[in-house]
């Protein structure tokens, strides 16, 4: 083992970590507003609307996201519409986990009683502010280990991304593995690095829910 | 005229007919307790009341406006009649305060100092001003009901309807909504409830209103109605209860 000669490539190290951070983050708003607006579409929206979404669920869900992002590098081209690889893969990582969120949050929704929103309503509330203030904090709480799970998926699924030259981690791994030839040694690293990122994640969410959902539950 | 006035409502749910032409006036300060068995249709009177649900004929009017799911200023109409319901529907991740003022801030548009008072003069009125602060889950069945029935204080309504708020309690709770209750009707509140308090209903209402199969089978004052009960339902009734 010898761990030396990667010391060189700690630039392609970093650099690969920061494009996979970004593509993770990119892909987790862009998701999340995706999940949000999806999941109160399904709710409210006319039949047609719902259908859309319902489909635009079951296709990104149940195919490979690798080919969801060869789609949108190499066949939007043809229709007039080039991206570059980081762009390509932070659409495709997009759609991919809001698909998932769409899921989530309405998953979470549902666990709201049907009681909840008539107290609302009761009060005189809007829907949006049946929405907003009395339906949405709980569900996001009751849905938010889901998230940080799929939050997790998307951030290791993100390696996808160097089938289409993304530059992010994995992409700057083969790159050195290449120029090396030390197979172990550079899978160890980046495979540490995954495992640095994930749980410093977890740790962050974990403190942004204790900080954000602190009324007391009955277990 | 009176407060609310209910004339000939049928209501069904699929098949099943569940109000059969109820008739009933409440005028203002009045207390309507409506008693029956389970399935008798009072607590879908109540709804019907508030607009939770939608009569398939007959009118509802409150104020002098005709009441539907579909009525102009719906949510206006919602913030001057209170509902109380059984399983108290706090929102439990909301501390006692925000659930009070929740809606006075959104509907009302009052400052967070003002609505703050509200909370305390409202939670006073029922005994809790030390709750504030306390989030649902820390109280309880008693003293939640006691701050949902302060929420709905809070909006001022000229008319309160009660749906059944002590049957999830413990016994030796029940005391402590009811008197809540009694203090409202001392202060001249207009109160529709629905109960199997029997007790309460004698000494607090000023009408009795016993339902029987979907229709309004005897009304009249308590001290009429439970001692000279008319029909062999509402004797049965009264003595099943007892």
């Amino acid at each position: 083992m010898n761990f030396q000669q990667l010391w060189r490539y700690q630039d392609q190290l970093v650099e690969g970590t920061l494009i996979t951070l970004a593509l993770t983050l990119i892909a987790a708003c862009a998701g999340l507003v995706i999940g949000l607006l999806g999941a109160a579409l399904l709710r409210s929206g006319s039949r047609p609307v719902r259908l859309a979404i319902r489909s635009y669920i079951e296709i990104i869900r149940n195919t490979p996201s690798l080919i969801q992002i060869f789609l949108i590098f190499f066949v939007l081209p043809s229709f007039g519409l080039k991206l570059p690889a980081f762009e390509a893969a932070a659409v495709a990582l997009s759609l991919y986990f809001g698909a998932y969120a769409i899921e989530i949050v309405r998953a979470g929704l549902e666990s709201i009683p049907p009681s909840q929103i008539e107290a609302g309503q009761c009060l005189g509330l809007t829907r949006w502010q049946v929405f907003r203030h009395v339906v949405l904090p709980p569900a996001l709480r009751n849905v938010y280990p889901a998230f940080t799970s799929q939050f997790t998926l998307l951030l290791l699924g993100t390696s996808l991304a160097s089938q289409v030259a993304a530059g992010e981690l994995f992409h700057a791994g083969s790159f050195i593995e290449s120029r090396t030839y030390r197979s172990f040694e550079v899978y160890a690293v980046i495979c540490a690095i995954y495992f640095a990122m994930v749980m410093a994640f977890k740790a962050v969410f974990a403190a942004i829910g204790l900080l954000t959902f602190r009324w007391p539950v009955r277990r | 005229m009176a407060l609310v006035e209910i004339r000939d409502v049928r209501k069904s749910f699929g098949q099943v007919e569940v109000l059969k032409g109820v008739s009933l006036d409440v005028a203002e300060g009045e207390i309507v307790t409506i008693i029956g068995r389970s399935g008798s249709g009072k607590s879908t009177l109540l709804r019907c009341i508030n607009a939770l649900e939608t009569v398939n004929s007959g009118t509802i009017t409150v104020e002098g406006r005709r009441v539907s799911a579909g009525m102009a200023n719906l949510r206006q109409f919602r913030q001057r009649v209170g509902i109380v319901f059984q399983a108290f529907n706090l929102f439990p991740h909301l501390s006692v305060e925000k659930n009070i003022t929740l809606a006075p801030l959104l509907t009302k548009k009052i400052g967070k100092s003002q609505a703050r008072a509200l909370a305390q003069d409202v939670l006073g009125r029922v005994g809790l001003s030390d709750k504030i602060d306390a989030w649902p889950e820390q109280l309880s069945g008693g003293q939640q009901q006691r701050v949902a029935i302060a929420r709905c204080l809070a909006m001022a309504p000229h008319l309160m309807l009660f749906d059944e708020v002590t049957s999830a309690l413990d016994p030796e709770l029940v005391g402590e909504v009811l008197k809540v209750m009694e203090d409202m009707a001392r202060q001249g509140m207009t109160m529709v409830l629905v109960t199997h308090e029997m007790g309460f209903a004698r000494n607090v209402a000023n009408k009795i209103v016993f339902m029987h199969q979907g229709k309004v089978w005897e009304e009249g004052p308590p001290e009429k109605l439970f001692a000279a009960p008319q029909t062999p339902e509402l004797r049965s009734f009264i003595n099943s209860v007892k």
